[in-house]
């Protein structure tokens, strides 16, 4: 029997199927290399329009009317605190959640009510969180209004004063998108923590120790990798959202940062003005270069490109701590 | 206890045991709650979306839900109240509807059916109007007179909603508002449909690529950028699309060369950004389905004399078939929900039309833009977002379920 039929390079079938699948695999390239030179063309087009308008003095200005004196100033800082408390927030509440789901619930309808539920939170419009955190946290349905809408000041003796409703404040901001980013957090913190042995656990229980030590002292360390993963480019997302952000109406106009904190210098002179923070305006940085490519006068799109490069510097260097945190935690530990 | 009153060390053993159980209890409670944050935050988008567009919760409980007759004398903007009306008025005093940035925005009232600003309130029986009253009274007539506590739905009909082929709520008049969801529709799935030509193809194809093709190596490049690809905040992409695929890719293809016009806001600048930020997520979505599928098939089809094409396209694209359908429908979901780079885009007038060239506006863009502008909290035009965003919380959520269903129903277990 002949074996001719492997090497039969005449066969005009085999030849034909043989350039599909080489066109194939080259379009495939094409496709992919496209994606990432789409990238390339978006960030040669941001840094163009950005070039001498990025300098010392578009980020130690605030807002202003003419394109050669606006700044990012207050929207560095309002976006560095309304970052603060949504972490503060988040993270503990997402890591809580995920315990829960992984080691704590019972096999019954409200657990598989509230993995669903995550699952469809995921996939909500971020304009709809706006609505949630302008209703509930800004106006907070106007239950605590007084007349003509006002908000009531109330006061912890000697501590600090607040005002309810929220209204416009860090604080709504930071709520909000920690609403928006708690499902992202929780899967990617239930994926850490799946991804622990259970000989681990098995052993410790075998040790004596209670669920909650087994969890707090040998599942949540090895588990802490993945989870900071997670949550790092969960924050990232919340830097750049802006849709909640305008739905709750923070201001483009703002002229002075959250709690008057102008530097590091200043928080640790006055560290008083901290408690001021939560309850000031602001205004945050996807905000302000909102603003400003809808302005009218031609060099705000400068101003924007300035303001891009600023956030998605800030971004990408989120970005990197993560990849490096699950490079070094993939070294590190292996099961 | 009294049986090992004898033996310390037992007592002593089973009193720590019992501190540690309620400690665990405390515990596992506490975490409870954190997991039912997410159930509570379900509950409060629902309640926010249906107050203001189904019905008012407001309203609830206050007297001011009450249609009230009121005599209305005197002509244009002038509007007395006799009777009822008194107490009705002194309400509207303290009614200055939303928070503080909005307060001089005018108190709203129905007259008839008919919202009208409140600009002014001379006496606790007599107001005057923001413009004139759309029915004559110049003999003084009974009218319905309630405070703006209506919801949008109480106040346009779900036929309406659904039917009509207009959507004009900045007429000043309620008999020339036209509240027809289809334009705004039919324009948002514009956008999503041009995204969706880009997205699926090319996200497809990179997940291919990926995980038949290339090597590590290549793949530690690319998927990073990837990651940063789906990173970028959706303003950037809008300004992308203002500034460089409006200018330098439709103007001179489709107006230097074909002789179409192209508006400075277009519809196609918009569906190709929001086609290029669901690049990354359909890729690494599928990516994972791909390489779930068990290289026993790859090897067999080798082994049938099949081409790289042939295992790809033939083998295991099929088998990965449910999980791939559910990327797409997540990233169909996410284009039809997407807002910043949409309303940058895409401008501000909804129309009736598929011309991807022309100026639309899409549910997300028109909720932006209300929310942005001067519109008073509590007026129909205010209320319509709120519409709005319940049918574009409906559209996701049903995409979502299918998409979940999908997954579920037609998974290939392999071992």
């Amino acid at each position: 029997m002949s074996l001719s039929f492997v090497s039969d390079k005449s066969d005009p079938v085999l030849l034909r199927r043989q350039l599909v699948s080489r066109v194939f695999a080259k379009v495939c390239r094409f496709c992919t290399w496209g994606a990432l030179a789409v990238l390339a063309i978006l960030l040669a087009c941001v840094g163009w329009n950005a070039v001498g308008w990025l300098d010392w003095q578009f980020l130690t200005s605030v807002h202003s009317a003419d394109p050669e004196k606006a700044g990012l100033f207050a929207g560095i800082w309002g976006s560095f605190w309304m970052i603060q408390l949504t972490v503060l927030f988040c993270v503990p509440l997402g890591i809580g959640t995920a315990i829960y789901l992984e080691e704590y619930a019972p096999r019954n309808l409200l657990t598989g009510l509230i993995k669903i539920n995550l699952a469809n939170l995921a996939g909500v419009p971020s304009i709809v969180y706006g609505m949630l955190g302008l209703a509930v946290f800004a106006r907070m349905f106007g239950m605590f209004s007084k007349d003509g809408g006002q908000p009531t000041l109330y006061e912890i003796p000697g501590i600090m004063q607040f005002e309810l409703p929220f209204g416009r404040s860090v604080l709504t901001g930071s709520l909000t998108m920690t609403l928006l980013i708690l499902p992202v957090v929780v899967i990617a913190s239930q994926e850490a923590l799946k991804a622990v042995p259970s000989s681990i656990r098995t052993a410790s229980y075998a040790l004596g120790a209670s669920r909650w030590q087994t969890i707090r002292w040998q599942v949540l360390p090895a588990a802490v990798p993945g989870i900071t993963t997670g949550v790092i480019l969960a924050i990232s997302r919340a830097i750049g959202e802006t849709a909640p952000l305008v739905m709750i109406g923070s201001l483009t106009t703002i002229f002075y940062t959250p709690g008057d904190i102008n530097s590091p210098a200043d928080l640790i002179r006055h560290p008083g003005k901290l408690a001021d923070v939560p309850f000031s305006k602001f205004t945050a940085m996807p905000i302000q270069i909102y603003n400003w490519i809808g302005q009218a006068k031609r060099d705000f799109s400068h101003v924007a490109a300035a303001g891009i490069v600023t956030l998605l510097f800030v971004l990408l260097a989120f970005n990197a701590l993560a990849v490096w945190i699950r490079y070094r935690a993939s070294k590190k530990i292996q099961w | 206890m009294t049986k090992s009153a004898g033996n310390p060390v037992s007592v002593s053993f089973r009193r720590q045991s019992n501190a540690r159980e309620w400690k665990e209890k405390l515990i596992g409670f506490v975490l409870l709650c954190c997991a039912l944050v997410s159930i509570a935050t379900t509950v409060s988008i629902v309640i926010v979306l249906l107050n203001d567009s189904v019905f008012n919760f407001n309203a609830i409980g206050k007297d001011t839900d009450r249609p009230l007759e009121g005599l209305v004398t005197g002509t244009a903007g002038q509007l007395k109240l006799k009777g009822r009306g008194t107490k009705f008025l002194h309400d509207l005093g303290q009614l200055t509807q939303g928070d503080d940035e909005r307060a001089d925005g005018p108190a709203l009232i129905h007259i008839d059916g008919v919202e009208y600003g409140v600009q002014t309130r001379e006496s606790d029986t007599e107001l005057t109007l923001d413009r004139p009253l759309e029915n004559d009274v110049s003999g003084g007539t009974v009218m319905r007179v309630d405070l703006a506590q209506r919801a949008f739905f109480q106040q346009v009909s779900l036929k309406e909603f659904l039917t009509d082929r207009e959507w004009t709520p900045q007429m000043p008049h309620r008999s020339q508002q036209k509240f027809g969801i289809l334009p705004l529709l039919t324009n948002t799935l514009l956008v999503t449909g041009i995204a969706a030509l880009i997205g699926v193809p090319i996200g497809l194809a990179a997940a291919i690529y990926l995980s038949e093709y290339a090597g590590p190596q290549e793949r530690n490049i690319i998927k990073p950028i990837l990651e940063v690809l789906a990173g970028i905040p959706t303003v950037v992409y809008g300004y992308f699309a203002l500034m460089f695929i409006t200018p330098w890719v439709l103007r001179p293809f489709f107006q230097d060369l074909l002789g179409f016009k192209v508006s400075f806001f277009n519809a196609a600048s918009g569906g190709i950004v929001v086609g290029i930020m669901t690049i990354p997520m359909v890729a690494s979505l599928s990516e994972d389905v791909l390489r779930a599928v068990p290289r026993s098939l790859r090897e067999a089809a080798y082994a049938l004399g099949a081409t790289k094409f042939d295992v790809s396209m033939k083998v295991i694209v099929p088998a990965a078939l449910s999980g791939i359908l559910a990327s797409f429908l997540l990233a169909i979901a996410r284009a039809i929900g997407e807002t910043m780079a949409v309303s940058l885009a895409c401008g501000r007038t909804p129309n009736l039309t598929i011309n991807p060239l022309d100026q639309i506006g899409t549910m997300t863009g028109y909720i932006v833009q209300v929310s942005q502008g001067d519109t008073p909290v509590g007026s129909l035009v205010y209320k319509s977002i709120f519409a709005i965003a319940l049918t574009l919380f409906l559209i996701t959520l049903t995409m979502n379920i299918i998409s979940q269903w999908i997954l579920k129903r037609y998974r290939e277990a392999y071992q």
